[in-house]
């Protein structure tokens, strides 16, 4: 059985007593204060068990259930379906199955598009506004300002802005001479790169964010050092802020992908509840699934389907990072 | 320090320029059209209002019970704020200064529900609600209270995360020298750690808010009519019929403006603590 000591008694130096007594009072102290430490654990325990644990098991239990409408207010009692769910969903020839994974492939490219729009439009404005100059502080502000905004009201306004014949986004393009008619952006392919925009509008700001707490942990005597051993400002980006910013970089990538990959609000709201099959993202796809039919199995056998999908991509990029992490 | 290259210049000033119209287009269309009457704003796209009104402004509280959302949404955001971030800070000064069997799994399991998809919650967490509900006599489905606990969980992850490694930047010297002074564990958290960790704090009060007041998903499940937050509730303003364009712009702008105010007056709290917080 481990002891548990508070980890300061074993740093802190210049203790009065002789270190033996020290270890022998702690560790005696230690015994009779076990429990603190649980104590304060217990309500952040508690409420991750019944909001998160128990609703994922819940979860993988009701994946093995014919869980619909009738069942609803006893689902617990249920027909139980072994792996039928999953093999109704895994089936790709057949209409669900088809229609996953066609969700499936729309999420993966656009998490990459807005991922790396994200990632290089948040870069670009953390190092556009690196260096003081007059009116930094306004614009920092300014650029904060779609990040705090409520997803509805940002996205809603998106959707206007996209809309064919009321819309900013054609006026603009007819007044620049860019368009003769007014194509439709939420219908068909263009649906995709709307929503790439929209996600890219309410992400980036938050890759500036962290970029710019990232950048104003580097040292400013690295960078007078390296001007006056002649770098310029593309060089010191390559060598000094790149790589120090290499372990910022990996955790920002890993929650943006999350949090891309698992994007609602964004399809939601713009497509007004049923996206085109371009823009139709995984998030909304499993919730129309399962309560537009209330087909509550089948919804859930995609959701365990894609929690391991993300589990194992999440596994693999730790690993890569870590293994990459140590060899620099 | 040496100045700044011509072509430096250059980059910042386009890259200012045009990140400077992509952010306030959106905004601006906002504020512009909901200062149009309804047939300007249901015509032909114009960049200025023919007549500009502030009627929508007091037709937004009339079409829908605006006024409830807005209660609603208050009472939930800061209800989870104020619980997550008091269950985090309890969580993350054991996690920072004790070492004890399970913390380490707590961690990870905390960071790993970062991951998961909310869809994947929805499902059973709105069936559990159900089953309370009936067996146990709850009152969760439709409710504040079950939004309340809900979004209570989904800051928590990122504030126990954050406030760890604030936590971790406060020396235990301090522990120590209260602990010589007699203070047992709780004061020594709220007299010394606390007022020391203030940024990480506020900057996790502003994220948990945030959550709160925007969030979509689980609000368009676990709501109904009474209890219906304004992340829902504006969709009211889009009917089969008609979409009241300048109404809908009207409303993002009130229900923005207290948060986006908010946030911008206790940024720098955010970024120091990002600083010191995440960015180790």
């Amino acid at each position: 059985m481990a002891v548990i000591s508070p980890s300061g008694t074993r740093e802190s130096p210049g203790t009065p007593d002789t270190p033996k007594q020290s270890t022998r009072g702690s560790r005696f102290r230690g015994r009779g204060r076990r429990w603190i430490p649980y104590a304060f654990l217990l309500p952040a325990l508690a409420l991750e068990v019944i909001v998160h644990f128990v609703p994922i098991v819940l979860g993988v239990a009701m994946s093995g259930l014919r869980v619909t409408q009738y069942q609803i207010s006893h689902w617990w009692e249920a027909p139980f379906s072994g792996l039928g769910n999953f093999r109704i969903v895994l089936d790709f020839d057949g209409p669900t199955g088809k229609a996953l994974a066609q969700s499936f492939f729309v999420t993966l490219g656009f998490t990459a598009v807005v991922l790396s729009g994200a990632w290089i439009v948040g870069m670009a404005a953390a190092l556009a506004l690196q260096r003081a100059f007059r009116g930094r502080g306004l614009l920092r502000t300014l650029f904060l300002v779609p990040y705090a905004l409520p997803a509805y009201t940002a996205v809603i306004t998106w959707r206007f802005i996209f809309q064919r014949d009321n819309g900013m986004l054609n006026h603009l393009l007819g007044q620049l001479g860019l368009i003769d008619s007014n194509p439709f952006w939420l219908i068909g392919h263009n649906a995709f790169w709307a929503e790439c925009v929209v996600a890219i509008w309410r992400m980036w700001p938050f890759a500036f964010l962290i970029l710019m707490a990232g950048m104003q942990a580097i040292p400013g005597e690295v960078y007078e050092a390296s001007s006056i051993d002649g770098a310029g400002p593309w060089r010191q980006l390559q060598m000094i802020t790149l790589p120090l910013l290499s372990s910022v970089n990996k955790v920002l990538v890993l929650v943006m992908f999350l949090h891309t990959f698992n994007d609602f609000s964004t399809p939601y709201i713009l497509f007004g509840g049923s996206a085109p099959p371009a823009g139709d993202l995984i998030s909304v796809h499993i919730y129309q699934s399962s309560f537009a039919t209330w087909n509550f199995g089948l919804g859930s056998a995609m959701s365990v389907l894609l929690l391991l999908f993300l589990a194992l991509v999440s596994a693999c990029y730790l690993a890569f990072t870590r293994r990459t992490g140590h060899e620099s | 320090m040496n100045h700044d290259t011509p072509g430096y210049r250059l980059f910042r000033y386009v890259t200012l320029t045009l990140l400077s119209v992509f952010v306030l287009a959106p905004l601006y269309v906002m504020l512009a059209s909901s200062l149009k009457t309804l047939p300007d704003v249901q015509g032909e796209f114009t960049w200025f209002p023919s007549s500009p009104t502030f009627q929508s402004f007091i037709d937004i509280w009339h079409t829908v019970p605006l006024a409830q959302y807005f209660v609603n949404s208050l009472i939930v955001a800061v209800s989870a704020t104020v619980l997550s971030v008091l269950v985090a800070v309890f969580a993350s000064y054991a996690l920072s200064r004790w070492t004890f069997p399970g913390s380490g799994s707590f961690k990870s399991a905390v960071l790993a529900t970062q991951m998961f998809p909310g869809i994947l919650f929805l499902l059973p967490l709105y069936l559990l609600f159900v089953y309370a509900d009936q067996n146990l006599g709850t009152d969760l489905v439709g409710t504040r209270t079950g939004l309340i606990v809900t979004y209570l969980t989904f800051s928590l992850p990122f504030a126990v995360w954050m406030l760890v490694g604030y936590f971790d930047t406060v020396p235990r010297d301090l522990d120590e020298a209260a602990k010589v002074d007699g203070a047992g564990p709780l004061r020594t958290l709220l007299q010394i750690i606390v007022p020391a960790a203030t940024p990480g704090i506020v900057a996790v009060c502003i994220y948990a808010f945030m959550t709160a007041w925007g969030e979509v998903l689980f609000a368009s499940v676990l709501t109904d009519e009474q209890s219906r937050t304004l992340a829902v509730g504006l969709q009211a303003y889009s009917t089969e019929a008609n979409v009241y364009w300048n109404q809908v712009m009207a409303a993002s702008l009130v229900v923005s403006v207290p948060v986006v105010a908010g946030f911008l007056l206790l940024q720098r709290f955010l970024i120091t603590g990002f600083t010191a917080g995440a960015v180790k």
